[in-house]
């Protein structure tokens, strides 16, 4: 499992895609790089599940974690690419109400 | 350096015929450390998968449950102490599969957790798994103690 960093220049957008799972055991790490990312100024982010096979409590709550501090810094979290498991997974808890969802990053991005 | 993962796989004559009249029942003993949740969610999954489960129940439902599980274990349960274990039983059945996960903590009231779609709660970054967990599975049940859940997911 590995996360992959990269920017959309034209848009100021970046995004990380989740290669494998969003866990207990690796969910610091994506903290790491969208905090790393804010200090270096960046403020709009999509993150891209296309590639990622669950995601457990843990990981939800990094991703409410964030975008509490993304909005709270003036900028805004997107995610992308759901499966239709994932999908459940944020109904099933709510979370659709808090995020905003959409079928592609390059979606995503575009809505900036 | 993380202890290997323990596992023993043994066949057991069920009380419920199919075509070879068996269940399969594994058993793994799993250290104190997050970093072998992954390893143990995919070695429960692939042998799942390989016993007939539908792919969709194994690769999702048994393993956001199981990791939801033993994360739960791991953290709360045996609060990170290194000297523990956790027990993890799979029985998968002609109807059903059976998750067992048990810590040595000194076990918690499921009742007390509250649920985490309530409007002052839905931006907590926390507290989710048990609910989600109830959400995936059938059935789902805890020892007197508190520190063992059984969770059963029904073929259909």
């Amino acid at each position: 499992m590995s996360f992959t960093v990269r920017k959309d220049d034209a848009k100021g957008v970046v995004v990380i895609g989740v290669d494998g799972q969003l866990i207990v055991g690796n969910r610091h790490d994506l903290k790491k790089k969208v905090l790393d990312s804010m200090e270096a100024g960046e403020q709009k982010f999509v993150i891209d599940f296309a590639e990622t096979g669950y995601i457990d409590s843990s990981g939800l709550g990094v991703l409410v974690s964030l975008s509490k501090k993304i909005r709270e810094a003036g900028g805004d979290l997107r995610l992308a690419g759901l499966n239709d498991d994932l999908h459940t997974l944020f109904e099933l808890t709510k979370l659709d109400t808090l995020f905003t969802i959409m079928g592609s990053v390059e979606e995503a991005v575009g809505a900036f | 350096m993380t202890a290997p993962l323990r596992l023993y796989v043994r066949r057991r004559e069920t009380d419920v015929t199919d075509d070879d009249g068996h269940s399969v029942q594994i058993s793994l003993r799993v250290p104190t450390d997050l970093d072998v949740v992954e390893e143990t969610v995919d070695l429960v999954a692939r042998h799942c998968l390989a016993s007939g489960v539908a792919p969709r129940a194994a690769r999702f439902v048994v393993r956001v449950a199981l990791c939801e599980a033993l994360a739960n274990a791991i953290q709360y349960g045996n609060r990170m102490d290194p000297s523990k274990r956790v027990d993890v039983k799979v029985e998968v059945g002609v109807d059903r599969v059976s998750l067992q996960v048990r810590d040595e903590g000194t076990g918690f009231d499921p009742a007390s957790i509250p649920v985490p779609t309530e409007p002052d709660r839905i931006d907590l970054d926390q507290g989710r798994g048990l609910f989600i967990i109830r959400q995936l599975m059938d059935e789902v049940t805890f020892n007197e103690r508190g520190n063992s859940i059984c969770m059963i997911m029904l073929r259909g």
